[in-house]
């Protein structure tokens, strides 16, 4: 469908193409929040951001190199919650295991606050008819076959995406 | 305020975006053309997101406000 059409849905096309736990959820609230609105949606997964079309998703998250990234603690009173801790990057790096609980930690503040897994926003997207693509070209570098992918996406590259794009009324790079 | 009343309710409390706005939207698959859904929630969020979701799908967003604490929403299918 195009927007020769007027009766068509608005479009949102998106990229995303980072795989790491805190930018796993813009594109599939995004894409969620659309679809339920009655809009047509597709989703460009590429480089990193294909690894959210494997059937198990193991999307962590760090905070070396993301020095904007609150480190709060999940539990306790809420005055002990609300602190960010400065843990210099330096210390970061070298505790064995850091990153394994930060994303334990992000994970469990997430579901204390009410926010649906990644797991769950994907399969809303699903169930919302949002189509999926997933980039050949980086399968093809990472050394990714069909099978490693949930059923429910397609295959294609940079040509699929931009025809998609091209009638879209929203566009966004994630 | 006149009584309005509904034909299904859906509770959203404690769910934050993107969840009433989709939740909702199943919600609405089920009744007929005419019939009015409440969806409470609690995320402060939802009243702006009500409005446009009303406005971007064509069901009618009757009455916003709030009972107890929370946010109700009345919303009629189109």
């Amino acid at each position: 469908m195009s927007k020769s059409d007027p009766n068509a849905p608005k479009r949102l096309a998106l990229i995303a193409s980072k795989g790491t736990l805190d930018w796993a959820y813009p594109p599939f609230i995004l894409a969620s929040a659309a679809g339920a609105m009655g809009w047509e949606v597709g989703i460009f997964f590429t480089f990193y951001g294909l690894t959210l079309l494997k059937p198990k998703l193991s999307a962590a998250v760090t905070p070396l190199g993301n020095p904007a990234m609150p480190m709060k603690m999940p539990f306790g009173p809420e005055g002990f919650q609300n602190i960010n801790w400065p843990i210099p990057q330096l210390i970061m790096a070298n505790v064995p295991g850091f990153n394994a609980l930060a994303t334990t930690l992000m994970k469990q503040t997430f579901e204390n606050k009410g926010v649906a897994t990644v797991e769950e926003l994907r399969q809303m997207c699903i169930d919302l008819d949002v189509r999926m693509i997933g980039c050949q070209m980086t399968m093809d570098v990472f050394g990714f076959k069909r099978e490693d992918f949930i059923k429910e996406c397609e295959i294609g590259g940079a040509a699929t995406f931009l025809e998609y794009a091209a009638d879209a009324d929203v566009q966004l790079f994630i | 305020m006149d009584v309005i009343k509904e034909d299904q309710v859906l509770d959203c409390t404690g769910m934050l975006c993107p969840m009433p706005v989709v939740k909702t939207t199943k919600a609405m698959k089920e009744l007929q053309s005419g019939q009015i859904l409440k969806m409470i929630a609690t995320d402060p969020g939802a009243p702006p997101d009500m409005e446009a979701w009303s406005r971007q799908t064509g069901n009618e967003l009757l009455r916003s406000t709030t009972e107890n604490g929370k946010f109700v929403f009345y919303l009629k299918k189109k």
